[in-house]
Parts: C-alpha cells; sequence; structure tokens
C-alpha cells in the first residue's frame, strides 16, 4: 500500500487544494455582498474536503471519508445560519451590504 | 491521471467564475460546476459515496437553499452590492494572501514525496468504484460511521439540532421579545436607523 494508488502524486493534490483555500480567501475579503461571501467559505470548506479524501485514499484509512462527511454537514449548518443572518438584516435594512452592518463596531 | 488535471483545471476556473461573478446567481452556477466537478475528482479518489453526498448535499440542498434566499430578496429591489467592489481599497492585502496561497502550494508540491506509511488501517481493500465492499463504498462507509466513529456521528445530529433553533431564531419573528406589536415597530424601526447610521460611518 503506497501512495502510487492516487492517480497522481500527492503533493498535486494539496496543491489544487491549497490554490482552491486561498481562492476562497481572497472572495471572502474582495467582496462585500454576504451570499458570495458565504459561497467562498464553501469553496474553503471544499478545498479541505478534497484533501482529506486525497490523504484517505493515499493511507486507505477511510477516517478522511468520515472528517469529509462531518465537514460536509457542518458547511451544510453553516449555510442555513449565515443565510438566516442574511435575510434578518435584510428585513430590517432592506439592503445587504456588510460594511452598512456596523453597528457593533463602537 | 488526465482527469486530475482536466478536473483541476475545471475546479480553478469555476472558483474563479464564483468569486468574480457579477450577480450571485451567477456565482451560484460558478459554484454548482465546482461541486460537481469535485464529486467527479472523489470518484477518481474512490470516495464512491462521498461524490454522491457531495452531489446531494451541496448541490441539492445548500445551493438550493442560497437560490431561494436570492430569490426572496431579489423581489422588486436591488439589494445586493455587485462585482469584486471592494478589490480597489484592499488590492494589497488580496495579492498578499494570493502570494501566500500560491506559495504554499508550490512549497507542497516541493515536498510531495510525502512518505508512502502502510495503509490498511480498514479492512476494505481498494478496488473498482461502483463494486460493494472496497474502499469507499457504502458499505465500508457505513460499518466505519456506526461503529468506530458513532460519537462524532451522533454530535452531528446536535449540531444540526443547533443550527435549525438558531435559523428559527433569526429568521423567524424578527422581534419576539417585544410584548405588544407597538414595541416590536419601535424595535425595528430602532435597528433600521442604528444600521443606516452604521453604513454612514
Amino acid at each position: 500500500m503506497t501512495s502510487s494508488l492516487l492517480p497522481v502524486a500527492l503533493g498535486n493534490y494539496i496543491a489544487l487544494s491549497a490554490v482552491l483555500f486561498f481562492m476562497g480567501v481572497v472572495g471572502v475579503i474582495v467582496r462585500r455582498n454576504p451570499l458570495v461571501m458565504l459561497m467562498s467559505i464553501e469553496l474553503m470548506f471544499n478545498a479541505a474536503n478534497l484533501l482529506f479524501m486525497a490523504f484517505a485514499r493515499a493511507w486507505m484509512n477511510n477516517a478522511g471519508h468520515i472528517f469529509a462527511f462531518l465537514v460536509i454537514t457542518v458547511a451544510a449548518a453553516e449555510a442555513a445560519i449565515g443565510l438566516a443572518i442574511v435575510v434578518a438584516v435584510f428585513r430590517t435594512a432592506k439592503h445587504v451590504d456588510v460594511d452598512d452592518v456596523a453597528m457593533l463596531k463602537g | 491521471m488526465i482527469a486530475f488535471w482536466i478536473l483541476g483545471v475545471i475546479l480553478i476556473a469555476s472558483a474563479m467564475w464564483t468569486i468574480t461573478a457579477k450577480k450571485p446567481v451567477y456565482s451560484v452556477v460558478g459554484l454548482l460546476a465546482h461541486f460537481v466537478a469535485l464529486a467527479a475528482m472523489y470518484l477518481t479518489l474512490s470516495g464512491e459515496f462521498l461524490a454522491v453526498m457531495q452531489i446531494i448535499v451541496y448541490s441539492g440542498a445548500i445551493l438550493v437553499l442560497f437560490l431561494f434566499v436570492i430569490a426572496l430578496l431579489s423581489s422588486g429591489v436591488a439589494p445586493f452590492a455587485t462585482g469584486i467592489d471592494r478589490l480597489p481599497k484592499i488590492a494589497a492585502p488580496a495579492i498578499v494572501v494570493a502570494l501566500a496561497g500560491l506559495g504554499f502550494a508550490i512549497y507542497a508540491v516541493g515536498r510531495s514525496s510525502v512518505a508512502a506509511t502502510s495503509g490498511a488501517l480498514t479492512a476494505a481493500a481498494a478496488g473498482p468504484v461502483g463494486t460493494a465492499g472496497v474502499f469507499g463504498s457504502v458499505d465500508d462507509f457505513g460499518k466505519a460511521l456506526f461503529t468506530t466513529y458513532l460519537l462524532p456521528f451522533e454530535i452531528t445530529a446536535l449540531i444540526l439540532m443547533v443550527a435549525v433553533i438558531g435559523v428559527v431564531t433569526l429568521a423567524g419573528d424578527s422581534t419576539p421579545y417585544a410584548a405588544t406589536e407597538k414595541q416590536a415597530r419601535a424595535v425595528r424601526k430602532s435597528m433600521r436607523e442604528a444600521i443606516v447610521r452604521g453604513g454612514e460611518r
């Protein structure tokens, strides 16, 4: 059982996952639309999941699959909560812009 | 192996489309392509059950939730800031973050000769995707989930329950603690004014 079980070397998966993760980070930073920010967070979750899957396959250990499954669950909960916050802000302000929601800024 | 490079290009292109698209609906479409390509990538890693979960949960549930919220919020008004409108203000940190990511990626490729430890920590062996009982199949995954990892699975149920209660609290009645309708109106008005003031600052 070696990492030759993978279609390509493990480093390629790490690199792809890192690129996708940082695209998610940049998406959160450069966008003001909270919906797209939430989608960028989903991109980061998925980059982490890809890495879990690659390592699970490399070491033939299905703990990675379980972790990826739990991450998907947490991502679903996070998306539901985030979208509920967006809806709540929209109801009070009739406009959704993260820069406008600064009540707690002091 | 060719599948990795094709899917990798699709993944990066759709992620770029997601974070740069002007309208949120286009971002959702980009994200859909991303999730489908990722499910195909999971199949190449013999994670067939996770590939199915990816399609069902992400494409079927989460993206539809996004679409519902977009449809709900876009009725009549234009509530969204569009485009990558914060880019000019924070171009420098964004470039730094992107370069850091790229550096890490190059470093990771350099260390790609990660030692392959002898695995076989699971009973199932590798086999063709779609075959019962092999690594990553529903059989293998379910046995692990309901025996070794039963406690994390149960805690997942708790997380989902907390999320449901939180969503009902947040998006249910906006002023659940006001005693009268007059008080509720006053709370809503003051919150709206506070948000407007925060935006002007």
